[in-house]
């Protein structure tokens, strides 16, 4: 164990977690600003709670994405400095504008929006979540730009003096194919995952409060909760169609610009003309071949190249071509992780998505279903589709390895030379400590909100009350 | 004037930015304790930052990102090198950050008192930091011919380090003493004015001895009159806001912070880190930029978004410009059960967090 490998994994752990919060961000902001432009439009109270409600859980989810990300950009720095020295020129661009026209963008409504229910006239009040939504879903498009450069780098040359990357186009860094495909997979994925929590929310609710024997139903909440039930499964079901659609193309780019991580995520040790989709395999890293594969003939084939007996390349001969060019070395990632991680990042996200359809079909006409196993499922997908998302960032992040920009610089090359084993075991032990302990304390909150319930935030005045609600102010949240 | 350069002012200006808006959150949540007597208190000076200390941040994270684009090797050399002094600022700001958002969440003095530890440690540390930052930065850190910083944690804490940590920690306890001064009213406001006395007699003489210092060893000629206005703004500040001018002198501490960071880069430049290893090794503005295409793009990109998000961000503090008073702190908002001591201690004051105070 060594200080790249301790700094590989601070990178992944705080990464990764990073990730838990920013796809509910990303959706539920969309989500709660829908919510509150229904409640504008139609001045019904019911509306009104309902933001309210998702938008107290927004917010504690929100506040460790803020504070969680700060750490990434200036993690850069300090533990890959020599990534950092090679890419800035390139690579610095998308993250400065990230901050300049997204962050400040999100940080500033969302603070206008918080505090700004009684000051602000609704109309303007209603911008200011829009803003900040599109803040968020902004420095998405500008992170993942930085993202897909390391993937496919373009937009640059190599400075034949200083040996550094030095931009040349930046549109063509922008509009770098890899990125405005991965922002519609991570953007869908982040909508799936939030209208995912919404309709877990809603769910749980519905279960915990279902009328019993001679108690009389709690009846505006349980209309209520009916209805942002199927909106976050509509959400999750739309964004399903994307994620699929995003992730076939992914695949064939992949097979482009980074044929070893498809060969890897399909244990394809050799290369094969009409190559069968593997879904289960058990196979030898060291001898470098499967020992039992279950396939499905010429459907990778057909996801890579769109030909069912298109040629997809093989982890041994991709090796032989590496070496090749770069010299002799271990180009082959983890394929255990590429390998499991695709296939649960699939299922595990295709289940909420088919939880969601299922779901919209039970609960159509006013219906509510009986069945406990309805709720457990919906439940259910909230943590899937999370997982999900994660996982799909593990399988990109580790595919890319050895690399840290695809074919340019190695990992190995990229870690700060002068950060010494120990200060990497400190800063680990302390960002996995203190992480895990607001882990604990965000997930305690988000359980007491949903269980309090919007009659906390926002009474229920009954369905009369509607005419009154438009010049009654709205008191805003408060610290 | 050459691309680089612009760049080196364009920094310093993201930098200025965050010392004069994020100076006097830090100052308030240092503050939160001595001020802050009851519960009710420390909301009211909570909430005279909630609704823009993010946004205040985010210069922060601009200025981040503004460095790692025009100079990438000063932000790998620097990041790197100063990789345990960030790691507790990052920290700090990850607690402080949190705190503001949970604290209110649930309703128990032992809930708050945590968050309240939390505000105050992540507020004064990073407050402090930043100036140890800075003035090693000005002072130079061994750094060999590949520009890998070799110095340890303890020639970061040199007497020079240290006095430039006190000044920004004192200079901005003084900024966020007459930032309440400004934004409260009643009991409050009144402590923040007699906070404002004490805090100017430790940021006068900090302030002056370690501008003094700067210039001595470090100035330009042109940087004198800069480290003058920022050693006598504090001064004036304080008796301004004693007399009820608060605007004033809320303007004349964020000018001496602005005046006190202009001596600091322009003592710097140059350089952007000096090697006291051997000259020769330093980082310097034309060695450690990007070349020239990246900052044209980054020079449209805020000539253009810059302006349009001061713009705004001016906008939401004229729409929270209002006093905050205790009228203004409804009871609090938390729910769930509330906890056991909930409802009896909720409107008590609440004892001061032993060890920060």
């Amino acid at each position: 164990m060594d200080a790249l490998d301790l700094a590989r994994w601070q990178f992944g752990i705080t990464t990764v977690y990073h990730f838990l919060f920013v796809p509910l961000t990303i959706g539920l902001s969309v989500i709660v600003a829908g919510l509150q432009t229904a409640w504008y439009r139609t001045g019904r109270h019911e509306y009104l709670r309902a933001t309210k409600f998702f938008g107290k859980l927004f917010l504690i989810n929100f506040a460790m994405g803020v504070v969680t990300g700060i750490v990434q950009e200036f993690q850069f720095g300090m533990n890959w400095s020599e990534y950092s020295r090679f890419v800035g020129d390139v690579f610095g661009a998308p993250l400065a504008m990230e901050a300049l026209l997204a962050f400040f963008l999100e940080s500033t409504f969302i603070g206008l929006w918080i505090f700004g229910w009684d000051k602000l006239p609704r109309k303007v009040h209603l911008a200011c979540i829009w803003a900040a939504a599109i803040g968020t879903n902004l420095s998405a498009y500008f992170i993942l730009a930085a993202n897909a450069w390391m993937r496919h780098p373009v937009g640059f040359t190599q400075n034949p003096e200083t040996g550094r990357a030095q931009l040349t186009s930046i549109w063509a860094v922008l509009g770098n194919p890899q990125a405005w495909s991965t922002y519609l997979h991570v953007i869908a994925a982040a909508f799936i995952t939030a209208g995912m929590f919404v309709a877990a929310v809603s769910a749980f609710k519905l279960w915990r409060d279902r009328p019993r024997g001679d108690d009389a139903p709690a009846g505006g909440e349980r209309e209520l909760f009916r209805k942002t039930l199927r909106v976050g499964m509509l959400v999750t079901l739309l964004s399903g169609l994307l994620v699929v659609y995003s992730g076939d193309h992914q695949a064939k780019l992949a097979a482009a610009y980074e044929p070893m991580k498809l060969a890897a995520a399909e244990a394809l040790w050799e290369t094969e003309d009409g190559a069968a989709f593997s879904t289960f395999a058990v196979g030898d890293t060291e001898e470098r071949l499967n020992h039992v594969d279950i396939t499905v003939p010429h459907v990778l084939s057909f996801l890579a190249t769109g030909e069912a007996s298109g040629t997809v390349e093989g982890m041994n001969d991709l090796q032989a071509k590496y070496e090749e060019a770069y010299g002799p070395g271990n180009y082959i990632p983890n394929v255990f992780v590429l390998y499991w991680s695709f296939r649960l990042m699939i299922g595990l996200g295709l289940f909420g998505v088919a939880v969601s359809a299922l779901g919209l079909w039970l609960t159509r006409n006013r219906r509510l279903p009986g069945n406990r196993w309805f709720y457990y499922a919906a439940i259910a997908g909230l943590p899937a589709t999370l997982a999900a998302n994660l996982l799909g960032w593990i399988m990109t992040e580790m595919g890319r390895q050895p690399w840290t920009v695809h074919g340019e610089l190695l990992t190995a090359a990229s870690v700060s030379p002068g950060v010494s084993l120990g200060e990497v075991a400190l800063s680990l032990s302390l960002f996995t400590a203190i992480y895990g302990v607001l882990a604990v304390v965000e997930a305690g909150l988000l359980w007491r909100y949903v269980k309090a319930g919007p009659a906390h935030l926002v009474p229920d005045r009954g369905d009369g009350a509607d005419a009154e609600d438009a010049d009654t102010p709205v008191p805003a949240f408060v610290y | 004037m050459e691309l680089p350069v612009i760049w080196f002012i364009a920094i310093a200006v993201l930098w200025i930015g965050y010392f004069v808006l994020e100076g006097f959150d830090f100052g308030v949540g240092t503050l939160l304790p001595v001020i802050g007597k009851d519960n009710t208190d420390r909301r009211v000076m909570i909430n005279a930052i909630g609704p823009v200390w993010d946004g205040n941040e985010v210069w922060l994270i601009t200025a981040g990102g503004a460095m790692f684009a025009a100079f990438p090797a000063w932000y790998a050399s620097l990041f790197s090198g100063f990789y345990l002094p960030l790691l507790l600022i990052l920290l700090a700001l990850i607690v402080r950050g949190v705190a503001f958002e949970y604290r209110g969440k649930i309703d128990t003095d032992r809930w708050r008192a945590w968050w309240d530890r939390a505000i105050v440690f992540g507020s004064a540390l990073p407050a402090f930091l930043w100036g140890v930052a800075f003035a090693n930065i000005v002072r130079g850190v061994a750094m060999d011919a590949d520009h890998i910083v070799t110095a340890g944690l303890l020639d970061l804490l040199s007497p020079y380090a240290l006095l430039g940590g006190l000044t920004t920690l004192s200079l901005f306890t003084l900024h966020g003493a007459v930032f309440l001064t400004l934004k409260t009213g009643g009991a409050v406001r009144a402590r923040a004015r007699t906070a404002v006395t004490a805090t100017a007699f430790a940021a006068v003489p900090a302030g002056a001895a370690f501008l003094i210092w700067t210039q001595l060893a470090y100035g330009a000629p042109w940087t004198l009159p800069f480290a003058a206005v920022a050693a006598i703004a504090p001064v004036l500040g304080a008796l301004l806001a004693v007399q009820g001018k608060e605007g004033w002198s809320f303007t004349t501490t964020a000018l001496a912070i602005g005046a006190a960071a202009i001596t600091l880069f322009g003592s710097l430049y140059p350089d952007v880190l000096p090697s006291t290893t051997d000259p020769a090794y330093s980082l310097t503005v034309a060695n450690a930029s990007s070349a020239p295409y990246t900052l044209t793009v980054m020079t449209w990109v805020a000539v253009v978004f810059l302006p349009i998000v001061i713009a705004y961000q001016a906008w939401s503090y004229w729409v929270f410009r209002k006093r905050i008073t205790r009228e203004h702190i409804e009871p609090t908002p938390a729910y769930g059960d509330g906890g056991s001591d909930a409802g009896t201690a909720a409107t008590g004051p609440v004892p001061l967090p032993r060890g920060t105070g």
